[in-house]
């Protein structure tokens, strides 16, 4: 099947621009949630030109607006150190956070914890940035999890 | 889904448009006399004047065209809107804009390039500027070329009538053709 085509950016900007806001307040608290909307998207369209398909723009567009979160809170606090621990729904970790603890798992696994716990993103729009469907997501999300507690169990 | 502020949304355009990221900035004029006009321009200068605009095959069309990076940037277009609006007051007749043909075809610049010397006012046939770009056979093949003008108005295609002195056809309809022609004067 042809991939589909990447829409002119002002058509992908209003399809996103509500849903990049929102996941930008829950994230990053409503004030700075208007600096990153800008900051998201101007890095967004400096990269549009070099996307050779429209496949999976909704992912992409809110990887990139969690990482606009994660550099602006680089800049405000550098040096923090944060405890993490990645146990269950209700606990969100920034990746910036979580990233380093994912490095042994099995490639999908983190992929699907980063994605989930980092980026907070549904197991919909996972399961097309791996190239899967939802429930494998949400399988090699939670597969990922337990890996993680057995690992600091051993520890 | 959450609502976008103006002033967030309206930001980010204008930072968009001034930071050079555009293939193609672009406004949709609402109220001009001959009805909405979409305008387009990129970094060589004017590329799209389009009656009766849907936005979405616009919007594709330009993408095709110049790049995908095509943003609704209003401040982008001030010039051109500046300018459209002195003509459709009867206060300039002629436009002082760079274009860009880039995606129009050889033959047809060549023929545009000659329809770009028709005055104000003045009218000429498909026939004479066939011959002019040293085709006198091709009067049909410069109605093609009128049709598709990408740059009407600007490209004053509305000045090109048949032999026999009657309007012909319009790309933008023959309604249109005649109220510009009007505010010309070459129409009484």
């Amino acid at each position: 099947m042809a991939r589909a085509s990447l829409p002119p950016f002002e058509l992908f900007y209003e399809s996103h621009r509500g849903e990049v806001l929102a996941f930008l307040r829950r994230r990053a608290g409503r004030e700075r949630a208007d600096d990153l909307f800008q900051e998201t998207f101007l890095r967004a369209l400096r990269a549009y030109g070099r996307l050779e398909h429209g496949e999976h723009l909704r992912a992409w567009v809110l990887t990139i607006a969690g990482n606009a979160v994660i550099d602006a809170a680089r800049r405000e606090r550098p040096t923090a150190e944060l405890a993490v621990e990645p146990s269950g729904e209700d606990e969100r970790p920034a990746v910036e956070e979580l990233a380093p603890l994912t490095d042994d798992l099995p490639p999908k696994e983190r992929a699907a914890v980063v994605l989930r716990y980092g980026y907070d993103l549904d197991y919909d729009t996972i399961g097309a940035a791996l190239g899967s469907n939802e429930q494998a997501a949400r399988q090699a999300a939670s597969a990922g999890v337990r890996r993680l507690r057995k690992q600091k169990e051993q520890r | 889904m959450t609502a976008v502020p103006t002033v967030l949304d309206e930001r980010f355009r204008a930072a968009a448009a001034a930071e050079g990221l555009l293939d193609v900035a672009y406004d949709v004029l609402d109220d001009t006399p001959v009805g909405p006009l979409l305008v387009g321009v990129s970094d060589q200068g004017l590329c799209r004047v389009g009656f009766d605009p849907e936005p979405e095959a616009e919007l594709e069309r330009l993408a095709r065209d110049f790049g995908p990076r095509v943003l609704r940037t209003p401040a982008a277009l001030d010039r051109v809107r500046r300018e459209l609006d002195e003509y459709f007051a009867g206060r300039r007749q002629a436009f002082d804009l760079d274009l860009d043909l880039r995606a129009t075809p050889e033959f047809h610049r060549r023929v545009l390039a000659e329809l770009n010397r028709v005055e104000y006012g003045r009218t000429t046939t498909y026939g004479t500027l066939a011959a002019q770009v040293g085709a006198p056979r091709a009067a049909r093949a410069v109605g093609t070329v009128m049709n598709r003008n990408p740059l009407p108005i600007i490209l004053p295609c509305h000045r090109v009538v048949g032999a026999n002195g009657s309007l012909t056809g319009y790309g933008g309809g023959l309604d249109r053709k005649e109220w510009l022609l009007r505010l010309e004067g070459a129409l009484l």
